[in-house]
């Protein structure tokens, strides 16, 4: 029996063995061939050794998650082929150069299908040893038969830098071993992946990557971070489009440094924002206050990882959600979004920076490991730039900064709790404020009516939010009689499990978080077991929910191992409910 | 558009003990402002918090009064952001010694083009007291009962090791001298430290008016030349018996702003903020497909 497109491959090896951009090059190679991918990277904090996998979800309908069982393995040493034949199904393939350490009659033994190939004798006769990795993708095109046309056409993309031999060697090195694998294994091997004739070319990328898209359509041009897994890649993709883009980027001495020079760069009047993790975002706390209270827009973006303290560095968790919420002395409005899907980060990455200068505070976006780094082919409508607005509230144009009559209250007390806003730079606009409170002008002030006011005015501003807050999305059939709550990246996986329960569950997921769309979640939650699914042990999001809308949650599923929620986790704890 | 004093008056009354290093201090930076023709709009004053960080609320101009240790990063986030505004930070020995130390270190390295005022009165004052990274050896105080342990840190000193190219000290007593420090400092390309000593008159009854009236004396009456980065070092140590005031060191190199090509065309601040255009639309698009 053949299965034509659906499948997962995964390329295993120690740090620095090349194994993702490997993935990311074949994972290339699919999408042109007009196939759906999802790629999940799980790699170690490490340079060097350990072991790391990118792992290749392939179908032609659109995926959102990715799966445990493993259908061809490409394990580069002999510690990465023991620590993940496990999840190989029974019949799948490994291909592996034939000098690795490994018992071929074994192997057949277990049900696995072994196809050693001489990787490094190709990669040597044909170019350079260095060439290995782009044997084994011409190896695994081979055995699955897929167009060798499209690896060629990554190949010739990824490596045009490196100059025409480059390219050409590296062409032999994959044509050879695609020859020699398709050859010897193809015939017996069950799974194939075909080119989708006519379909639309589409993006692959990651949620960092459609935050980082997301945040400069809708005007962020400054950014200030300490290098921190996994939200790196959001200041190095920024810095790469530096000029193309009119952006600043600064690698601050310390993600204090990092927040503070966002929070000046706003003051200044420039959309600006930092980016952490969990760590550096405890470092940031007492900086968001300081926007809060001084009415400063900002937006932070936050990926999780495993905590506590240096916890897991490369892995997933949802655990810092009730952090960003109560994080910082005192009382002030934030705004907290989690997207969950990589069309989500874009949105939020443009709409983060409208909602901070709408009102004038904070605004967090809460991602993790899992959806920052993990990669899923769009269609290039998904990511909508012309939906895309600049809204900036209340900040003063030039022709309102000329008109101003009288001294400039910056913290003016209006109905909605929104002042109209300068920024420094305009003679009838000179104001200084402090994070003392303060009165209208900015002045310090103890004086306690004043005090109250203020209080009520900056707390007023998140009611006035709460009006453009997204109520959770719903997926599946409404008469289900078990709901799948989740939110921030377990979107996927649990969309997936809807999907393979055949009616019996739906889903309501929920992306903006603060403040919380109680009533919206009261009616989407009607009818149904609830069942809560997020990556933390103490059920942060369960915990929140029945705070705010006094439901009773039923049931939970929580993961805090560090790794993705698999369909299989969901199936599973769905079937115990016993419906 | 220079301002006039009048222009930087503000109608808020100082909270400051009478007789305060702090009102030399105001009124020397309001004379500098108006020496090197500024107006209050040109002008960002950030400060941290402290006796001494409260002098935005004094002084007409645009300001804001941060958190403790802060205000380097935040004036550096909105120098980059707009290097059209003349950036001040104020701030004391304990906020920029203690919790800001390591922004100090970088904002000299880095050469920004800040002109910081350290007001140093070798105390905690509005905590009441206590002592402070740069209280003299044995300074004793609520929370230092045996006298200070630690060396005294020296913002001098530190500025010139790190790579500061505008390094002056001032004392709140002169400020006249003081005025003429920080004009110069303002019309200096890239980092520029004031540091300036400031007697406390309630809880510092060591370094007092008198005192330092004792030890000072002008850099510029030596014969010191500001080009020796060496013989600024050696000025740096001296403390205790004489106590060397004016410019230690000037030296002109690129600051980081003009480094950045993307201000070269202009402050971001004032560029029209408008949606990516079609094609840079497709150019990002197709960095994914």
């Amino acid at each position: 029996m053949t299965i034509v497109n659906d499948m997962t491959f995964q390329i295993a090896g120690a740090a620095g063995q090349g194994v993702e951009s490997s993935g990311a090059g074949f994972a290339e190679a699919l999408a042109k061939g007009g196939l759906h991918l999802f790629g999940l990277q799980d790699y170690m904090s490490r340079i060097r050794g350990g072991l790391n996998f990118f792992q290749i979800r392939v179908h032609e309908r659109p995926l959102y998650a990715h799966q445990e069982a493993v259908h061809l393995l490409l394990p580069l040493n002999e510690e990465a082929l023991e620590g993940c034949r496990a999840q190989v199904v029974k019949g799948g393939g490994i291909i592996y150069d034939e000098n690795l350490k490994v018992d071929r009659r074994i192997l057949a033994g277990q049900g696995y299908t072994p196809m050693p190939v001489p990787l490094v004798e190709i990669a040597r006769e044909h170019g350079e040893r260095v060439m290995a990795n782009t044997a084994a993708l011409g190896a695994a095109a081979g055995v699955v038969e897929y167009s060798y046309e499209r690896l060629a056409d990554v190949i010739r993309q990824n490596f045009r830098r490196k100059g025409g031999e480059v390219v050409a060697a590296n062409l032999r090195v994959a044509r050879a071993a695609y020859l020699y694998a398709r050859e010897r294994y193809a015939a017996d091997f069950e799974w194939k992946l075909a080119e989708v004739p006519g379909a639309p070319r589409r993006m692959v990328l990651s949620g960092n990557q459609a935050f980082a898209l997301g945040a400069v359509a809708g005007g962020c041009r400054f950014i200030a971070a300490y290098p921190m897994t996994p939200a790196t890649s959001i200041i190095e993709w920024m810095a790469r489009h530096e000029q193309q883009l009119g952006l600043v980027t600064k690698h601050a001495e310390d993600e204090i440094a990092a927040i503070c020079m966002a929070i000046g760069a706003n003051f200044a009047g420039v959309r600006a924002m930092a980016a952490t993790s969990g760590g550096g975002f405890s470092l940031m706390v007492e900086a968001l206050g300081l926007a809060g209270m001084c009415e400063v827009p900002l937006v932070l973006f936050e990926a999780q990882r495993g905590g506590p303290s240096t916890g897991l560095p490369t892995r997933t968790e949802q655990s810092d959600l009730l952090f960003v919420l109560h994080a910082s002395q005192g009382e002030f409005p934030r705004l907290v979004l989690a997207p969950g899907t990589v069309e989500e980060c874009f949105e939020c990455g443009w709409r983060a920076f409208n909602l901070a200068e709408k009102y004038q505070t904070p605004v967090i976006v809460l991602s993790d490991q899992l959806l920052a780094s993990s990669l899923r082919t769009i269609e290039v409508e998904a990511l909508d730039f012309d939906r895309v607005v600049i809204d900036r509230g209340k900040l003063l144009g030039q022709e309102e900064l000329d008109a101003l009559t009288g001294p400039y209250k910056r913290h003016l007390l209006t109905d909605d709790g929104l002042s109209p806003r300068a920024v420094p730079g305009h003679p009838k606009a000179v104001y200084a404020t402090a994070s003392d409170e303060h009165d209208e002008l900015g002045r310090i002030s103890e004086e306690m009516n004043n005090r109250r006011k203020m209080v009520q005015k900056r707390m007023k501003k998140l009611e006035t939010a709460r009006q453009e807050i997204a109520p959770p999305t719903c997926y599946g059939p409404a008469e289900a009689a078990v709901v799948l709550v989740g939110w921030g990246s377990t979107y996927g996986v649990l969309r997936e499990a809807v999907d393979r329960l055949n009616g019996q569950a739906r889903l309501v997921h929920f992306r903006d978080l603060w403040p919380f769309p109680a009533q919206a979640a009261a009616e989407a939650l009607r009818g149904g077991r609830l069942l809560v699914v997020e990556n933390n042990y103490t059920g942060q999001f369960r915990r929140l929910l029945q705070s705010e809308t006094c439901l009773q949650v039923d049931h939970t599923l929580s993961r805090y191992d560090g790794r993705p929620f698999s369909v299989d986790d969901i199936l599973t704890r769905v079937q115990e409910l016993g419906v | 558009m220079a301002g006039s004093a009048q222009d930087y008056a503000s109608e808020v009354k100082p909270t400051w003990c009478p007789g305060c290093g702090n009102y030399g201090i105001l009124n020397a930076l309001r004379q500098a402002l108006i020496q090197v023709g500024l107006a209050p709009h040109q002008v960002f004053i950030v400060s941290g918090i402290g006796c001494g960080s409260k002098l935005p609320d004094y002084i007409h101009a645009n300001g804001f009064m941060t958190l403790h240790g802060r205000p380097l990063p935040i004036a550096t986030g909105a120098r980059l952001a707009n290097p059209g505004l003349k950036v001040i930070t104020v701030h004391g020995d304990g906020d920029s010694m203690g919790l800001g130390m390591g922004h100090f270190i970088h904002a000299a390295r880095r050469n920004i083009e800040i002109v910081d005022l350290i007001q140093n009165n070798q105390i905690y004052g509005l905590t009441k007291g206590q002592y402070s990274p740069t209280s003299d050896p044995g300074f004793v105080t609520s929370t230092s009962p045996e006298g200070a342990l630690e060396a005294a840190a020296n913002p001098v000193a530190l500025a010139l090791a790190a790579g500061g190219t505008f390094v002056a000290r001032g004392f709140a007593g002169d400020p006249r001298h003081l005025a003429d420090l920080i004009a110069a400092a303002i019309q200096h390309k890239g980092y520029a430290l004031v540091e300036i000593l400031q007697p406390c008159v309630t809880f510092n009854r060591k370094n007092t008016y008198d005192w330092y009236r004792k030890r000072v004396y002008q850099l510029e009456d030596t014969g010191h030349d500001p080009g020796d980065r060496v013989a600024a070092f050696q000025k740096a140590l001296e403390w205790e018996e004489r106590i060397p005031l004016g410019l230690f060191y000037q030296t002109r190199r690129p600051t980081y702003e003009e480094q950045v090509s993307v201000l070269q065309a202009g402050p971001l601040a004032t560029r029209p903020l408008e949606k990516l255009t079609p094609a840079q639309v497709d150019n990002l698009r197709a960095e994914f497909m």
